[in-house]
C-alpha cells in the first residue's frame, strides 16, 4: 500500500480515491435531493450556514478526489478531461446539478402534480398548478378563432392537403425532380391560395362566406406567417439585386426601399395598412384586411432578407462573376446559375433567423383587430368567466411557438447541410 | 484582314488615376500563338482582361473577330461566348458538379441540347484526361486537376480565341506540368492563344510571339526566338536575367 496523498491523487491508490471521491460527490448530491424533493435536510444539526455550503464543499472534494491523471478508465478519463478540468469548473459542474435538482419539483408540481385537467369550468381548477382546463376548454378557440365551429372542418381540411401537398418532393421520380422548383415557387403557393380563398374563405361553390375577421387563432398564425414567408422571400432577393445593380435608378429605388422599411417599425407599418392606406384607394375599391396586413408584412420583411442576401453575395469571390461573364452568361443567366445558388447556400442561416422573427412577430397583428393565438389568449384571459389564467395562456403560447420555431430551424439546418459542398 | 482576329488599336485604361495600359497597339492573327510576360502590375492581366471586357477601357479601340468592343452588352455576351477564358483561380463554380460545371453554359447560352452538351463536355474532360472525375465537385479536386476542368469548361463552348491568365501560377510545382501539357497540346490543335505566363520554358515551345510588358506599355513583341536570343530593350534583358 502506497501512501495516501489526498492532495494530489495518483492512480497507485486508484480505487481509494474512485471511491471515496464518488461517494463525498453521490452524499452533496443526494442531500441536495432529498432537500429538494422530500424538503428534508439531514444535515440540519449543523449551523444553517454550514448546512446550506456542505453539498457544494463535500461535492467539491468528491471530484477533487476523483480528478486522477491517466486512471486508464475511459469514461473517467474523458469526464475529467471535458468536466472536471479544474476546481472552477468542478464548481460549475455542480452547481448547474444542484440548480437542475432543485428546479425541477416546482416545474413538475405546476406543469402535472398540482395541475388540473378535468372538468370544465373554473371551479375544477382546485390545485396550486396550472389550470389545463382552461387551455382545453378554450382550445378550440385557439386554434380556430372565431371561426364557426361547424365549418371548422374547411380548414382542417386545407391544411391537411396542403400538408400532403408539401410531400411532392420526396417522391423519387426523376420526371417531378425536374419541375420541383417551379413547383414549391409557383405551384404550391398558388394551390394554397386557392385552398384558402375557396375553402377557408368560402362565399361561392355553395360554402358559406366566412370573413376574414373571424378568422384566428394558430390557424390564422400559419396562413399569415406561411404567405409572408413566400411572398418576403422573391421581394428581398429583387431588393439585394437592385442594391447592387449597376444601373443609378434601380439602385436607389432599392436603396430607399429598404431603408424606409427598416427604419419604421413593424406595428406602425400594420396600423398605417388599416387606417392610412384605404384613404389613398377609391371608394369602392375594397382590399380585404388580412391581405393588407400580408402585403406589409411581406414588405417589411422583404427589406430585412434583402439586406441578409446581400451580405451573401458580397461575400462571394470576383472570380465567380468573372468566370460567369467570360462564358458568355448574360446578367440574370450569371445570377440564377451561378451567384444566387451559391449566396443564398451561405446566407441559410440568417435567412432562417430574419424568418424565425417573422413567425414570432405576427401576433402584432392585432392592432389591426386580427387575433392570431396570442390575440385569441389575450381575449380569452379577459373573459370574466375565466379570469386569472393568463399564466397558462402564455405558457401555453410560447410551447407552440417554441414547437413552430425550432420545427423551423432544424428544418434549415437540414437544409445547410444537404447544400453543403467542399469548396 | 480576315485572319487578323484581335486588333487593339491606342488602347487605354485607368483605374481611377492610375494609367495601367498605355497606348497598346497589338494584332492577333488567327491560330497565332501569344505569350505575355512582364514584371506583376505592368497590365498584362489588365490587357487580356480588356480582350472579353472583363475590365472596360476608356480609349481606343478593341476589335475581336470583327465586332469592336462597345457598351452594348448583347454585342459583348455574343463575343466572350466565342472567347474563351482560364482565370489563375480556377474559378470553377464551387456548387456544381465538374460535368455540370462543363455544361451550364453551352446548355444556358448555346441552347445546345443537354444529351450533346454532356457528350461534349466528357469529349473535353477526356482531353484533358479528368474524365473519371465528371461526377465529383471542384473542392474534391487537385488544383491542378481543377485548372484543367476550368480549360475544358472553356473549350466547350468551341471558342475561337483561348486566353489564359497566368493559370499555373496558383498550382503547385508538380502539378504545373499536367496543365502545361494540357495547353501545348491544346495549341498544337490549332487554338489561337494569349497567354499570360512566368512559364518561360512553355513560350519557347509554343508560342509564336513574346510579348514584353511593363509600366503599362508593351515594351518588347518578337517572335519567340528573336526575344530570347537578341532582345533589344535592356529592360527585357534585366527580367529574362532574372527569371531564367
Amino acid at each position: 500500500m502506497n501512501k495516501i496523498n489526498f492532495l494530489k491523487p495518483d492512480n497507485q491508490n486508484l480505487s481509494t480515491y474512485l471511491y471515496s471521491g464518488s461517494f463525498l460527490f453521490f452524499i452533496a448530491v443526494f442531500d441536495v435531493f432529498l432537500s429538494s424533493f422530500f424538503g428534508m435536510n439531514i444535515t440540519s444539526f449543523l449551523p444553517n450556514f454550514a448546512s446550506f455550503l456542505l453539498p457544494l464543499i463535500l461535492g467539491i472534494i468528491g471530484l477533487h478526489l476523483i480528478r486522477i491523471e491517466f486512471s486508464g478508465i475511459k469514461n473517467l478519463d474523458l469526464l475529467n478531461k471535458h468536466i472536471n478540468t479544474n476546481t472552477f469548473n468542478a464548481i460549475l459542474t455542480l452547481l448547474i446539478i444542484f440548480t437542475i435538482i432543485k428546479s425541477i419539483p416546482p416545474i413538475m408540481s405546476w406543469f402535472i402534480i398540482d395541475a388540473n385537467i378535468a372538468g370544465d369550468t373554473k371551479e375544477a381548477c382546485t390545485g396550486s398548478g396550472a389550470c389545463w382546463t382552461y387551455i382545453k376548454i378554450w382550445l378550440n378557440r385557439f386554434i380556430y378563432g372565431m371561426y364557426p365551429n361547424e365549418l371548422q372542418w374547411r380548414i382542417n381540411i386545407s391544411f391537411i392537403l396542403l400538408i400532403a401537398l408539401a410531400f411532392v418532393g420526396l417522391i423519387p421520380s426523376e420526371k417531378i425532380k425536374k419541375f420541383l422548383t417551379l413547383y414549391y415557387v409557383v405551384i404550391y403557393p398558388i394551390i394554397a391560395f386557392i385552398l384558402i380563398y375557396y375553402l377557408i374563405s368560402g362565399g361561392s361553390l355553395g360554402l358559406e362566406w366566412v370573413e376574414t375577421g373571424a378568422w384566428g387563432g394558430l390557424s390564422l398564425t400559419f396562413i399569415v406567417s406561411f404567405f409572408c414567408l413566400i411572398f418576403c422571400f422573391p421581394v428581398g432577393m429583387f431588393l439585394a439585386l437592385g442594391r447592387r445593380s449597376q444601373l443609378p435608378t434601380v439602385r436607389y429605388i432599392s436603396v430607399g426601399f429598404i431603408e424606409f422599411w427598416r427604419g419604421v417599425p413593424l406595428i406602425t407599418v400594420l396600423f398605417m395598412s388599416s387606417v392610412m392606406f384605404p384613404m389613398f384607394l377609391p371608394e369602392d375599391f375594397f382590399m380585404d384586411k388580412l391581405v393588407r396586413v400580408i402585403i406589409a408584412i411581406s414588405l417589411f420583411e422583404a427589406a430585412y432578407v434583402a439586406e441578409v442576401i446581400r451580405g451573401g453575395l458580397q461575400a462571394l469571390p470576383r472570380g465567380q462573376y468573372d468566370a460567369a461573364k467570360s462564358l458568355g452568361m448574360g446578367y440574370w443567366k450569371m445570377h440564377i446559375f451561378v451567384i444566387l445558388p451559391q449566396a443564398l447556400k451561405l446566407v441559410i442561416p440568417g435567412i432562417a433567423n430574419t424568418f424565425l422573427a417573422l413567425v414570432k412577430d405576427t401576433p402584432l397583428i392585432f392592432v389591426v383587430g386580427l387575433l392570431e393565438i396570442v390575440g385569441m389568449l389575450n381575449l380569452a384571459k379577459t373573459n370574466p368567466e375565466w379570469l386569472g389564467f393568463a399564466m397558462e395562456g402564455y405558457v401555453f403560447a410560447a410551447i407552440i411557438f417554441w414547437i413552430i420555431c425550432y420545427a423551423m430551424s432544424k428544418y434549415s439546418y437540414n437544409l445547410e447541410l444537404r447544400y453543403k459542398t467542399e469548396r | 484582314m480576315s485572319d487578323k482576329i484581335i486588333q487593339m488599336e491606342n488602347v487605354n485604361k485607368w483605374f481611377g488615376d492610375f494609367q495601367v495600359l498605355k497606348d497598346i497597339n497589338l494584332e492577333v492573327n488567327q491560330k497565332q500563338k501569344i505569350v505575355v510576360c512582364g514584371p506583376s502590375g505592368s497590365g498584362k492581366s489588365t490587357l487580356i482582361r480588356c480582350i472579353n471586357r472583363l475590365e472596360e477601357h476608356q480609349k481606343g479601340t478593341i476589335i475581336v473577330d470583327g465586332n469592336e468592343l462597345t457598351e452594348d452588352t448583347k454585342n459583348i455576351e455574343k463575343i466572350r461566348a466565342d472567347v474563351g477564358m482560364v482565370f489563375q483561380q480556377f474559378n470553377l463554380f464551387p456548387h456544381l458538379s465538374i460535368l455540370d460545371n462543363c455544361t451550364l453554359a453551352p446548355i444556358w447560352v448555346k441552347k445546345m441540347p443537354k444529351k450533346k452538351a454532356e457528350e461534349m463536355a466528357m469529349q473535353q474532360l477526356k482531353q484533358v484526361q479528368i474524365v473519371d472525375q465528371a461526377k465529383k465537385f471542384p473542392g474534391q479536386l487537385s488544383g491542378g486537376q481543377q485548372q484543367r476542368c476550368a480549360i475544358a469548361r472553356a473549350l466547350c463552348m468551341e471558342p475561337k480565341i483561348m486566353l489564359f491568365d497566368e493559370p499555373t501560377s496558383a498550382l503547385d510545382p508538380e502539378m504545373i506540368k499536367e496543365v502545361l501539357d494540357a495547353m501545348v497540346n491544346l495549341a498544337k490543335a490549332g487554338m489561337t492563344m494569349i497567354v499570360v505566363t512566368h512559364e518561360m520554358g512553355f513560350a519557347k515551345e509554343v508560342a509564336d510571339e513574346v510579348i514584353f510588358m511593363d509600366e503599362g506599355m508593351i515594351v518588347e513583341k518578337q517572335p519567340t526566338k528573336e526575344f530570347f536570343a537578341n532582345p533589344k530593350s535592356d529592360r527585357t534583358k534585366l527580367f529574362l536575367s532574372q527569371i531564367l
